[in-house]
């Protein structure tokens, strides 16, 4: 589900908002910080995991989860909704026969998760009918009775309804008066608490929180009928309230005094900004269509390292499972035998499910997995894909790289994303270093529209802030900038990347995936990055 | 019991409604049974069905308002979800915005239930994946795709004494089909409420010809085209553009709807005068529901009339503020067109591009709907009435709005999915001038 169509659930598209987008009861907001008693989830698994071996299953997990959910919506001076959402369950999944089994139940009886168990290993009986081959998995070694916790300061949840409306409307407010037509603001939290057991013997119980504030800051002139928007330049993030605090440190001020967030969020001084330079973008100069040099702020660039590295190496892409949605992937096995080029040798790309505040951060992934990082690219080669346990053995290794993940307790897990992130360059650079050497160029922030093929090798993308590049000085701010290229080129066109000081991460809140469907968060680090002779297109037309 | 009779419906439901102290309260019942069978590399990788029915209770204190869900039924569950719901309300900030719930209406029902499709049961979804991946096989092809069908149920009703009760059913069947050697990839889609008209040994033959008959693509350079999109591929675009007629934004000046100097473009010729698109809950390949999520009654609405704007969206708050009667929110697209089905148009193209599919359309420009893309599963040249030779994919960047603009004939519409769409769709194949591509993509 993309932004577009989960706004739409939510009641802000066309249409009334009777009941929210997402499955799950509507609850009382102080609920929505009562944890399930530990020993109860251990119980309900236990009945899964015995009733699984008894009906003859090789290997079993079961996750008894609960998903909760708060999302307030508002425009100016309005709150639209508050939805407040949980959803309980356990999921059983087994192999039986050498075939997986899954099933799932709402009802937390152990009575119910046993049944659960040996619906599951009846419909692996069945599917090893249509099975080729044995499902193998990378061993995991049992962990016992652990947990994992996201390291938050202050449980958004737990925080009083008012204090977060106020904020939004205070943004709003704020916005409003430095001369925005519209804005709109929203905050979503998400706070998955899991618990994992499996017949290798772990018990892992994790409590993990993720938070996004988004605006879209409007400007309109009614004699034209132009109007501009200006996204907010925010991450979504795997961290509690404390995200929002606005801490002057971990602002980052471009050399054209665009101020960028890092760690934490002044949204209320971003909202200002954007009204400005909403206003700013109605007056614009239209881009000249060309080749340039690019520089690419990190809340720019996690879009485009998502689409066309993060993507292309899932493994269940590249061996062909999503072709008849996502596609497939350009990345073929035979690259990494053959080392390709993937990009330039200043490139290093990292996988990791462990980054600090990173959206995909857990301690174990959802088949129990401990979590890690490691090289997807190196020195612009490429060496490695994301695997889960049933994965690993065909790239020959030897453990899962831990990229199992369930949006819920009643789907089941498969590959997803991790992190993954350019790493910063190492020899001292800021942005504004990197600029100084650019003649002739574009410097884009934020994200813009973004569309890449099936085989993630030809992508477009737009952005939010655009500004032209002369002789080394940001000159002026630019419009209708959309660059076009073909995967592996724009790689190897990276010259550049400024150092730790400037890194940030970008965050995907809904990233799509699955027949049906699945949503999963996952971030992007990157700094500030150079990619030179790029194909920029002009995307202004008129209707006449 | 996910579906449940209007009788058994109605029962729960007036219980709600009775138990209530709030100024106002509105119930809703929605059951389904889902299945699905996904197959990939010739072998099926999931199968499953999914059963569950939720009973949504919205209250309003005056203008707070609160919403609670349940999925179980006994007196003590509903007197805790009717308590929850009064509980959040009288929390949540007034909504400044907030319309009372419709009164007793009168809704005329629309055939949109069908037994065959509710009565798949797991052996037919089987032999549906067999019969996709059989051919396949034999042919050295490679399949990968996905069934899913269901039946659903919706029941309603509210303080002022309105109800409603209807059953639906749907299937939607996609198949990709590459060679061995990739090099070729062809795609058929099926999206139809009764599955008795459905048969997936003979769709996957047209996967199957357009994977095989696409390898060896040859790139032709970007440019402008004349083009034949096939429904799928138009319905992508189309729909994409039905987002933004909604009469609000437009009169906010923040639409490709607004006119300049303020207000909208209601009335005004904005598509070739050939492009008629209404909705109409009762249509015979494609009906809906004959009511809104707020209760309001469908009717037969015309958005594009001979090219120029016949209506907009209207919310009920948005209607009430600018005088308009709100009308029942549009639930499926029918654009009009001709007689001519794609084997027809194509065979009278002297020089053009055939598309199947297109994909991953995402907005480049609000302000024009200028929209980027790229086509799939199937690009070929043609050249006097035949395909002469597949062509590599494209990247488009392209405005429905100019599209509609340069229509050189409409086909006979067909009843199409969107892949990102919810609206239920007849969209006709159309050939159109000067369609926009900008750049090649290897991607097969």
């Amino acid at each position: 589900m993309d932004r577009r169509r989960f706004l739409a659930a939510c009641g802000i598209g066309a249409g009334g908002a009777l009941l929210p987008g997402f499955v799950g009861r509507a609850i009382a907001a102080e609920q929505l910080v009562e944890p399930v008693d530990v020993a109860v989830k251990k119980r309900l698994a236990d009945a899964g995991l015995s009733a699984a071996t008894n009906a003859g299953a090789s290997y079993c997990d079961v996750r008894v989860g609960r998903y909760l959910r708060q999302f307030i919506i508002t425009r100016e001076a309005n709150v639209q909704n508050v939805v407040n959402t949980e959803s309980m369950g356990v999921g059983v999944r087994v192999i039986a026969d050498g075939a997986w089994g899954f099933a799932a139940t709402n009802e937390m009886t152990a009575e119910a998760v046993a049944n659960a168990a040996r619906l599951a290993a009846a419909i692996a009986r069945a599917n090893t009918k249509n099975q080729t081959a044995p499902v193998r998995l990378a061993p995991t070694r049992g962990v016992g009775e652990v947990s994992w916790r996201t390291p938050i300061r202050r449980n958004a949840m737990e925080a009083p309804l008012q204090e977060k409306v106020d904020l939004l409307l205070g943004v709003n407010a704020a916005a409003t008066n430095a001369g925005a037509s519209f804005v709109n603001s929203m905050m979503f939290l998400v706070n998955e608490q899991k618990y994992f057991a499996s017949t290798d013997g772990s018990y892992i119980d994790q409590d993990i929180h993720r938070i996004w504030a988004p605006f879209t800051v409007t400007a309109i002139d009614q004699t034209t009928g132009k109007f501009r928007s200006r996204d907010g330049l925010s991450a979504p993030m795997g961290m509690g309230l404390e995200y929002l605090d606005g801490d002057a440190a971990d602002k980052i001020t471009a050399p054209n005094g665009v101020v960028s967030y890092g760690m934490s969020y002044d949204m209320t001084e971003d909202a200002v900004a954007a009204a400005r330079q909403a206003r700013e973008k109605l007056t614009a100069a239209s881009v000249k269509p060309g080749r340039y040099d690019l520089v690419l702020d990190p809340n720019h660039l996690g879009l485009t390292i998502h689409e066309s590295v993060g993507h292309p190496l899932e493994l269940d892409r590249v061996l062909g499972y999503e072709a008849n949605y996502a596609g497939t992937s350009f990345a073929t096995l035979d690259k990494r035998e053959a080392r390709f080029q993937y990009g330039s040798e200043i490139v290093n790309i990292m996988a990791d499910k462990t980054q600090r505040g990173s959206l995909g951060a857990v301690g174990y992934d959802d088949e129990g997995v401990q979590t890690k990082s490691w090289p997807l690219i190196q020195d612009g080669k490429l060496v490695d894909y994301q695997t889960t346990r049933d994965q690993a053995h065909i790239l020959g290794k030897d453990a899962s790289d831990g990229c199992s993940y369930a949006d819920s307790w009643s789907t089941v897990q498969f590959q997803r994303m991790p992190n993954v992130s350019l790493q910063p360059g190492k020899t001292k650079m800021s942005a504004a270093d990197m600029i100084a050497n650019v003649e002739d160029g574009i410097y884009i922030l934020g994200r813009g529209s973004f569309s890449i093929d099936q085989q993630r090798y030809n992508a477009q993308f737009g952005g939010t802030l655009f500004y032209e590049i002369k002789n080394g000085r940001i000159t002026q701010p630019l419009e209708d900038v959309a660059y076009q290229m073909r995967t592996p080129e724009f790689w190897n066109a990276c010259s550049a990347i400024c150092d730790e000081s400037d890194y940030r991460m970008f965050g995907s809140f809904f990233d799509g995936k699955g027949q049906p469907s699945q949503v999963s968060a996952v971030s992007h680090g990157s700094s500030t990055t150079r990619f030179d002779g790029i194909n920029v297109i002009n995307t202004a037309r008129s209707l006449g | 019991m996910s579906i449940m009779t209007e009788t058994e419906a109605k029962a729960i439901l007036d219980k709600v409604i009775a138990l209530s102290t709030a100024d106002e309260c509105t119930a809703q019942l929605n059951g389904s049974i889902d299945g699905n069978i996904r197959f990939a590399l010739n072998n099926v990788s999931t199968s499953g069905v999914v059963s569950n029915t939720d009973l949504a209770v919205q209250v309003a204190f005056g203008k707070r308002v609160g919403v609670a869900t349940i999925n179980e039924f006994s007196d003590e569950a509903l007197a805790r979800v009717v308590r929850r719901a009064e509980d959040l309300a009288k929390l949540a900030p007034e909504n400044p915005e907030f319309v009372p719930a419709v009164g007793p209406q009168q809704y005329r029902p629309s055939q949109t239930f069908s037994e065959a499709t509710a009565a798949i049961t797991p052996e037919q979804r089987a032999e549906v994946a067999r019969a996709s991946i059989a051919p396949c096989r034999a042919e050295n092809l490679i399949a990968a795709g996905f069934l899913l069908d269901g039946q659903t149920f919706v029941a309603f009703a509210n303080s002022n004494g309105n109800f409603g009760y209807q059953r639906a059913t749907g299937m939607d069947y996609t198949c990709t089909v590459r060679t061995a050697d990739g090099r070729g990839s062809g795609w058929v889609g099926r999206n139809l409420q009764d599955s008795s008209r459905f048969n997936a040994g003979d769709d996957i033959q047209i996967a199957m010809r357009k994977a095989a008959a696409s390898a060896d693509a040859q790139a032709l350079e970007p440019g402008k085209y004349t083009v034949i999109l096939e429904p799928a591929a138009a319905a992508g675009l189309i729909s994409f553009m039905f987002n933004f007629f909604d009469a609000r934004p437009a009169d906010e000046g923040r639409s490709f709807l607004s006119k300049a100097g303020g207000g909208n473009k209601l009335g005004e010729q904005v598509y070739d005068p050939r492009v008629n698109i209404f909705a109409d809950p009762w249509h015979d390949e494609a009906p809906v529901m004959p009511w809104d999520d707020e209760g309001l009654p469908r009717d037969r609405l015309p958005f594009v009339e001979n090219g120029k704007i016949a209506n907009l969206i209207y919310s009920r708050y948005w209607a009430q503020k600018q005088g308009k009667t709100a009308v029942g929110q549009p639930g499926n697209l029918i654009m009009s067109g001709g007689t001519k089905s794609t084997s027809d148009l194509v065979r009278e193209t002297e020089r053009g591009i055939l598309v199947t599919r297109t994909w991953y359309i995402r907005m480049v420009d609000p302000q024009t709907v200028l929209l980027t893309g790229l086509t799939r599963d199937g690009t070929f040249y043609i050249e006097n009435g035949e395909l002469k030779y597949p062509i590599k994919n494209f990247r488009f960047n392209e405005s429905p709005v100019i599209m509609l603009n340069n229509i050189d004939e409409l086909g006979r519409p067909v009843r199409v999915a969107g892949d990102e769409s919810s609206f239920r769709m007849m969209i006709p194949p159309m050939r159109l001038r000067d369609f926009t591509f900008t750049s090649l993509s290897d991607a097969v």
